[in-house]
């Protein structure tokens, strides 16, 4: 079991107030992702979560017990840290087997689930070696062994991927996502790179300035984002943001439209007119930069090639059922 | 591009080096010298090299006069004691200021130093007098409890200083992993710290092994290590120049030997935070 709440946690390091009162319910066996820009504060939550550091107030329950005043050797949680954090000087096989060496496992027993880890991992090759010995890849699978041999109620991840070079961060990102999936363990990962975010969770955490904006499921933060932080945070490339004239026509102050939900027309006379300035032509997408005049600089994304070029005159309809609608104060308006 | 060395610089680099080398080692290599000669040519001007009558007199005298191993045997005592308690309180706290500090942590180390800052002799006659009613004078448990408290600021800053390399994240880790703090000292931290811990000993060690204003006041004969031993034959009267040579080199011996054989460490532990 491994389901853990929050409920009104708080955290000041001296007068600096870095989580204002966050309230959460992760369900068992559930993936989910803390996501946000640097120093929003998704961290410190982990590290909250995980008795690294004591918050300032409220209360973190995990199956309902609270553990604040609980150190983090009995929290029953494990942890993959972003340097990974390997004990350098011992093997992997120490390294796996540290925690349960420490809970009072025989030689025997730890063997056998270490080895039981360095299977599932691929790293059976490699036990006896230092972690010094190893690749990026290898030495992050090791922090992964370490954290799934112990049998945790939940797998606390910070940010493990971003020492990573960009191939190898995608297929760890796969494999990181199966062995959750597989174990059924839940998991709490930390990242600030929002197409993590959108790929591995069940559910994501958008933070900002040490407040939960929005928690939902991937599909729903694209689609009804609560409020302009997260409409801006969520997707690639951004959502464009409209004001003025165009937003008070639909009733709201801004007006937000996805790249991919603009349909583009060579020389038309609807929509929103521009000349493109940046064509970008991946085969798979077509991504124009267009200069909208007083809407500023818009992004059109179209599924496949399309011949247009910098200096082409194009116009730009949103998708009506697509269109996001905000209040002056950046919360979504509904209906 | 990588900076080659010509050999020309390379030739001269070697010479300064060996010229500077030899520099520094002269004055023990000269009582080394002093202590194969007889007295009188100890003293004689012009000196003479290599070329004088080469005895081994004058070290069977002073074994004669007085007991070296039992000089030899305090220094071991002492020196070896007061490294192992400044080390067992030094590692708790320099783990403490390292990794869980607090707004004065810093001031407590500059605290600490500060009592280095002072000459010892302005407290000699307080700690002679505590000595002196507790019955701690000529012992070796006083003399290992002031040589230890003499060098504790130096052990805790210079572990402070290794502990400070090491990752918080690796303790972290340890920490997530079931690890008590004691557990955490034992398997995690003291392991990854070998190095500075051995540079540290081997530093305090030889500071305490060469220490001689207090195991000089403190000591006459029982507790006396080898500073005092060498220190007998430096009299203002009569010529006693080989004698003390001879006694000096076989006070330093060891201490060298084990320096010899500790040089790799040692250089790291006197270059602390210098080189990575």
């Amino acid at each position: 079991m491994g389901q853990i709440t929050l409920q009104d946690v708080q955290k000041s390091f001296g007068p600096v107030h870095i989580i204002k009162g966050a309230d959460l319910e992760i369900a068992d066996g559930s993936f989910v992702v803390f996501v946000g820009p640097s120093g929003c504060g998704k961290t410190t939550l982990l590290r909250l979560i995980a008795g690294l550091e004591d918050v300032s107030g409220g209360k973190i329950l995990i199956d309902g017990k609270n553990v604040v005043d609980t150190p983090p050797a009995k929290r029953g949680l494990s942890m993959v840290f972003q340097s990974y954090a390997l004990y350098p000087h011992m093997s992997v096989r120490g390294n796996i087997g540290f925690g349960l060496k420490m809970a009072g496992l025989s030689k025997d027993e730890t063997n056998r689930k270490v080895e039981a880890a360095a299977a599932t991992l691929n790293l059976t090759p490699y036990l006896d070696r230092k972690p010094r010995e190893l690749s990026g890849g290898q030495r992050q699978r090791v922090a992964i062994g370490r954290a799934i041999v112990r049998e945790p109620k939940a797998f606390l991840f910070d940010e493990p991927l971003s020492n990573l070079d960009a191939a190898l961060r995608v297929q760890m990102r796969i494999e990181v996502t199966r062995l959750q999936k597989q174990l059924g363990t839940t998991a709490i990962y930390v990242t600030h790179d929002q197409v993590e975010a959108m790929t591995m969770a069940d559910k994501i955490v958008v933070l900002n300035g040490g407040k939960i904006e929005q928690y939902g499921s991937p599909l729903d933060l694209y689609e009804k984002p609560a409020n302009l932080f997260v409409a801006g945070f969520i997707g690639s490339p951004k959502m464009n943001l409209v004001t003025g004239e165009h937003a008070l026509q639909k009733g709201a102050a801004t007006i937000g439209v996805r790249p991919e939900h603009l349909k583009i027309e060579r020389d038309g006379t609807g929509g929103w007119q521009g000349t493109i300035a940046v064509a970008e032509h991946l085969g798979s997408d077509t991504f124009l930069y267009v200069d909208a005049g007083p809407l500023g600089m818009l992004t059109a994304r179209y599924i496949g090639e399309l011949s247009l070029h910098a200096g082409d005159h194009v116009s730009l309809v949103p998708d009506p059922a697509r269109i996001h609608r905000f209040d002056a104060s950046g919360n979504a308006l509904r209906g | 591009m990588a900076r080659m060395a010509t050999t020309k610089q390379v030739v001269v680099s070697t010479i300064g080096a060996w010229f500077f080398g030899f520099l520094i080692f002269f004055p023990i290599l000269w009582m080394v010298l002093a202590s194969f000669k007889t007295e009188l040519e100890a003293f004689a001007i012009p000196p003479s090299f290599l070329f004088f009558h080469w005895t081994t007199e004058n070290y069977a005298t002073v074994q004669e006069r007085s007991d070296y191993f039992q000089h030899a045997l305090n220094s071991v005592i002492i020196a070896g004691g007061s490294t192992l308690i400044a080390l067992l309180i030094a590692i708790p706290a320099a783990w403490s200021m390292a990794f869980s500090p607090t707004k004065r942590t810093k001031d407590i180390l500059l605290w600490m130093l500060s009592t280095k800052m002072m000459p010892p002799v302005g407290v000699l006659v307080p700690i002679y007098l505590i000595y002196k009613t507790f019955g701690l004078l000529d012992s070796r448990i006083g003399l290992i409890f002031i040589l230890c408290l003499g060098n504790l600021p130096i052990v805790i800053w210079m572990l402070f200083t290794y502990f400070k390399e090491i990752p918080r994240d690796i303790l972290e880790a340890a920490r997530m992993d079931g690890a008590t703090i004691g557990r955490e000292l034992i398997y995690v931290l003291t392991p990854m710290a070998i190095p500075g811990l051995a540079s540290t000993m081997l530093l305090n060690l030889i500071l305490a092994w060469n220490e001689a204003f207090w195991t000089l006041n403190l000591s006459t004969s029982n507790a006396a290590p080898l500073t005092t031993f060498i220190a007998s034959y430096s009299s203002p009267e009569g010529l006693f120049w080989a004698k003390l040579s001879a006694a000096s080199t076989l006070a330093i011996a060891p201490i060298l030997v084990l320096g010899w054989f500790s040089q790799k460490q040692l250089v790291r532990g006197l270059t602390f935070g210098a080189v990575k």
